[in-house]
């Protein structure tokens, strides 16, 4: 999706906020609202791609005006709500709805260490022949999904190089939307600074962009 | 930082906009959670205490000065970072697929998520605010050299910058250029001189103390 999030390139933005002795959180329901969306995420009624496109739906006004953890709230009700997991009138009334069950978190205190030092490898241990070898000149595809793409606007189109293979790993334009893994190999694919930006980038420098076989062409 | 840099935090949207009424649906939507039996609060406060005391930039910093002071590390490190970064013990969440970039005196390597907020939190803990934010975002694609004279990083032009876009599963850490008159510094004094601005690489590391290093250190 052309959202407000795919702002690589964007100008105006202003300056940069640099925070000095800046803490973890700011404020308690910052903690409380990324710690939320963590031990939710343990529900396994979705995935981090669907995780992700869920802020991208938010409208960009509203994107830009919100801060980081207000984005991860908005997020969190949308994907309970869209997921059955809560009902719009139990976020209403603050209450489960009479008769509900009462369940047993499937993320305990005792469990953090383990789960988050198991993570949510992306990588899939399958046989996929890669399309592109490193060295290999490629073209960013020129395409513009509605929904959920790594691809970023600003290498769409444009000539790089592939740096090297990372592997296999879960395509997030198909899982955002639980239409399968469709694993397959991403690359560092380079792009050279003036290629994607013209002559006002330096000569020498680039940008590095990491990118599934799907949106690469041979060029 | 700089002078260029505010060291205000942005109060009008970037982080606290403290408009209560989001700390009461934090608190409404959490007791409805752990109402239905979906959330343990217990796990929450682990949670928060994971990152706010646990995991940080200091991971970060014991890698990179191993990597200085154990050609054989460093070797490893630039290999299979995940691997080598799991000899310390640090892996798992947002730190799953590891690569490590290494700046030398006519590279400089700069990490980014123009797409969201992608960090490496096992070896960095969670992205500071200027990370997330638009300005960083939008710009150190397209005007890297600009953002990084914005913190104080001014690179001769005979410098290739290379910036890293985490767009995919890959967690970035640059591994900053040992600082001259550190020779004699032991790998734990070393360790303390590595910021997580120059691991993220907005910054160079320098011989005298950061003034990021103030996040919590295990």
């Amino acid at each position: 999706m052309n959202g407000i999030h795919d702002m690589g390139g964007m100008q105006n933005m202003g300056p940069i906020r640099y925070e000095k002795n800046e803490p973890v959180f700011h404020a308690p329901w910052e903690g409380r609202s990324f710690a939320l969306t963590l031990a939710a995420a343990a529900l396994q009624k979705w995935n981090i791609d669907a995780s992700r496109h869920q802020i991208e739906l938010i409208a960009p006004v509203d994107y830009l005006r919100m801060s980081y953890y207000e984005r991860w709230i908005e997020r969190l009700i949308e994907l309970l709500v869209n997921t059955g997991v809560v009902t719009r009138e139990e976020m209403e009334s603050g209450k489960p709805a009479p008769g509900s069950p009462k369940t047993t978190p499937p993320l305990t205190a005792d469990k953090v260490p383990a789960v988050l030092r198991t993570g949510g490898p992306a990588s899939r241990d399958v046989a996929v022949t890669p399309r592109f070898k490193a060295g290999q000149r490629v073209r960013a595809r020129n395409i513009h999904p509605t929904g959920h793409t790594r691809l970023p606007r600003y290498a769409r189109g444009k000539l790089g190089t592939i740096h090297l293979d990372h592997g296999v790993y879960v395509f997030p334009d198909s899982n955002a939307h639980l239409l399968g893994e469709k694993p397959q190999h991403v690359y560092s694919v380079r792009f050279v600074a003036r290629e994607l930006w013209g002559e006002q980038a330096a000569p020498n420098d680039s940008v590095y962009v990491d990118m599934w076989d799907d949106y690469l062409e041979p060029a | 930082m700089t002078a260029k840099l505010s060291s205000e935090p942005d109060h009008d949207h970037e982080h606290q906009a403290v408009p209560s009424d989001f700390a009461l649906r934090v608190k409404a939507l959490e007791s409805l959670l752990v109402e239905k039996g979906l959330v343990d609060p217990a796990a929450l406060d682990a949670l928060i205490d994971t990152y706010e005391h646990k995991v940080g930039p200091h991971n970060g910093a014991r890698v990179v000065a191993r990597a200085w002071v154990d050609p054989a590390y460093k070797k490893r490190l630039l290999a299979d970072g995940t691997n080598a970064i799991a000899e310390f013990g640090y892996g798992g969440r947002q730190g799953e697929h590891m690569v490590v970039v290494e700046n030398a005196p006519k590279v400089h390597n700069l990490v980014v998520c123009t797409l969201c907020s992608c960090y490496p939190w096992s070896v960095l803990g969670l992205p500071p605010v200027w990370y997330k934010s638009a300005p960083y975002r939008s710009r150190a694609v397209i005007d890297p050299r600009g953002v990084l004279g914005e913190f104080g990083l001014d690179l001769p032009e005979d410098v290739e910058v290379r910036v890293w876009d985490s767009t995919a599963e890959l967690r970035y850490l640059v591994l900053p250029e040992r600082p001259a008159g550190s020779e004699n510094l032991t790998e734990e004094e070393l360790a303390a001189l590595v910021t997580r601005d120059a691991m993220v690489g907005v910054a160079k590391v320098e011989l005298a103390p950061q003034e990021d290093r103030s996040e919590d250190r295990a």
